[in-house]
């Protein structure tokens, strides 16, 4: 499968995901972020680049409970809470924040 | 009621899949609160070694994920001492891997125990199950 993004053909998994993270870009995730009826705010921003710096540091996508613990420690406690982060990504900010952050499924993701 | 899962790790963290599996098979059991610790024995002891390097092997390096196990709540690495002086190795050749104690105002403490092979073996009797990897 594939997305058109500028022009390009960028490959992705049967189910969206990005089959090589390198071809990651800001446009590349706006479009993904399309295909899942998303319209990139800051607050959605925030929590992509918050998941690619996780990833670089760890070598994988984090847990959702994970994720919310995480982001509450760095982003504060208003933000690191379920709610807060299903609201900004309905079907499950691990499985769609990480989609549009270009990377894997979560390891054991809900 | 949450049970005492051990997973036991023997074998070196490239060449064969079971390094990587165990990872993942804890990360995803991490999920369901049960009480969970990791042994590292023989060449396993090599899975949290510094400074790998695997570009040569044309495989990800995911020892740095052994660093987020602190936020999955897995927080009892034991290590075995014989293995460990048997290869050359000593604690300062591990990761540092360490978790926030949430009953001591989230202190960041180690997560490694080094344990002596009488000590292991009483910590895995100890435990409702034993996964080896």
């Amino acid at each position: 499968m594939a997305l058109e993004v500028n022009g390009k053909s960028i490959a992705v998994d049967e189910e969206g995901y990005l089959e090589n993270r390198d071809d990651w870009n800001t446009d590349i995730a706006k479009a993904i972020a399309q295909e899942e009826g998303l319209d990139m705010s800051d607050s959605h921003w925030e929590v992509v680049n918050f998941l690619r710096e996780y990833y670089d540091e760890y070598q994988i996508a984090p847990a959702v409970r994970v994720l919310t613990k995480s982001i509450g420690k760095k982003l504060g406690k208003d933000k690191g809470n379920s709610k807060y982060l299903y609201e900004l990504f309905p079907y499950g900010p691990a499985k769609q924040a990480c989609k549009i952050a270009g990377l894997p499924k979560p390891t054991g993701c809900v | 009621m949450s049970k005492r899962f051990l997973y036991v790790n023997r074998k070196a963290p490239y060449g064969t899949i079971y390094a990587l599996e165990s990872l993942e098979v804890v990360l995803i059991g991490a999920a369901f609160e049960q009480d969970v610790s990791l042994a590292f024995l023989d060449d396993g002891v090599f899975q949290l070694t510094r400074g790998q390097q695997t570009d040569e092997l044309g495989v990800k390096n995911f020892s740095p994920t052994y660093k987020a196990l602190g936020d999955y709540d897995v927080n009892k690495i034991y290590v075995e001492r014989e293995s460990l002086e048997a290869r050359g190795l000593s604690l300062d050749d591990l990761l540092p891997l360490t978790y926030e104690d949430e009953d001591d105002d989230w202190a960041e403490k180690d997560s490694i125990k080094l344990v002596s092979a009488a000590e292991l073996a009483e910590i895995m009797q100890a435990q409702d199950v034993v996964l080896s990897f």
